[in-house]
């Protein structure tokens, strides 16, 4: 089963690199952009096939690792 | 004083803190290895030096913070034992909580390699004990993610305990934005544990303790640390 962990700065935490990639949209002549935020996305291979506990796996790793809950926030989906 | 220096792959600070270590103590440090999982016996003080560890991936400092020794580190700062981590080792101290807040990319996404100016906020502490209460020094920033981070409340309560050991400042002392080149809240450079035993700061004191290379401002936090922990 592959989970799918998205991470991303929490609202209202500083994110310098969304701010320069929002700047560099603009520059490049993109209108009516609003707010851009950067983060990162994590695939992971579980041999766990049970999704619920797929999931509950995906999200341990989340919180242990993938994810500084002090700044980040994350989402798993499953497929 | 015995100090231990941890090293993880990608760390290259190691031998200016081993230098610095030695001046002020007159001993050698012993070097640990990041799969050790233990320290030496008799170990005062553990280091966490700057570099790169791990290539930064995930995050600077998140995987060195998984690292075998950390386990050891723990225990060690649980029963009251001095950490210092400078850099990448604040990056760590985070990362493994050992210290509150995080680091993130500097405010102006450009990495850092500067002098800088710190005030030291408090001096009964191991690391301060040598300097003066609102003494200025100058130190040298060499970092891509040093923008220190907490909520509110977190800030907040470090300011109420006195956690806040140093602070970006001006040459002459004042606090201001001009002097907070990574962005950090409050312009925080180093912040200590309730116990104030652990110590986590980005700037680089081992850079300067010797007066053919750059001056000895950061030499006060090594003899203070030698002084303090000599008993110990």
């Amino acid at each position: 089963m592959r989970a799918k962990v998205t991470v991303m700065p929490k609202a209202g935490v500083l994110d310098p690199q969304g701010k320069a990639i929002g700047h560099a949209l603009a520059g490049l002549g993109f209108a009516g952009v609003g707010e851009v935020r950067a983060g990162k996305v994590i695939e992971l291979e579980l041999a766990e096939t049970d999704p619920v506990k797929a999931r509950a796996e995906a999200e341990a790793m989340a919180r242990r690792l993938l994810a500084n809950t002090v700044i980040e926030s994350f989402s798993v989906t499953l497929d | 004083m015995q100090a231990g220096i941890v090293m993880f792959p990608g760390t290259n600070r190691e031998r200016d803190m081993a230098l610095a270590l030695q001046r002020a103590t007159g001993r050698k440090p012993a070097m640990l290895w990041h799969r050790d999982t233990e320290l030496p016996a008799g170990t005062d003080l553990v280091v966490l030096p700057g570099g790169f560890s791990y290539g930064d991936y995930l995050r600077c400092g998140a995987m060195a913070a998984q690292s075998p020794i950390m386990r050891a580190i723990h225990d060690f700062a649980g029963r009251g034992g001095h950490v210092l981590g400078v850099c990448n080792g604040f990056q760590m101290l985070v990362e493994a909580g050992l210290l509150p807040g995080a680091l993130l990319r500097n405010a102006s996404l450009r990495f850092l390699s500067m002098d800088c100016h710190l005030r030291v906020e408090r001096t009964d502490t191991a690391y301060t004990c040598r300097f003066q209460r609102g003494q200025v020094f100058r130190s040298t920033m060499a970092h891509g993610d040093g923008n220190y981070f907490a909520d509110a409340a977190t800030l907040d309560r470090l300011e109420g305990e006195g956690l806040v050991a140093l602070r970006y400042a001006t040459a002459s002392g004042e606090v201001t934005e001009a002097a907070n080149r990574n962005g950090s809240a409050r312009n925080i450079a180093g912040i200590l544990s309730p116990n104030l035993r652990v110590l986590g700061l980005m700037p680089h004191p081992e850079n300067q303790v010797d007066p053919l290379i750059d001056g000895t401002d950061g030499l006060p936090l090594f003899e203070g640390l030698a002084e303090a922990l000599a008993a110990a």
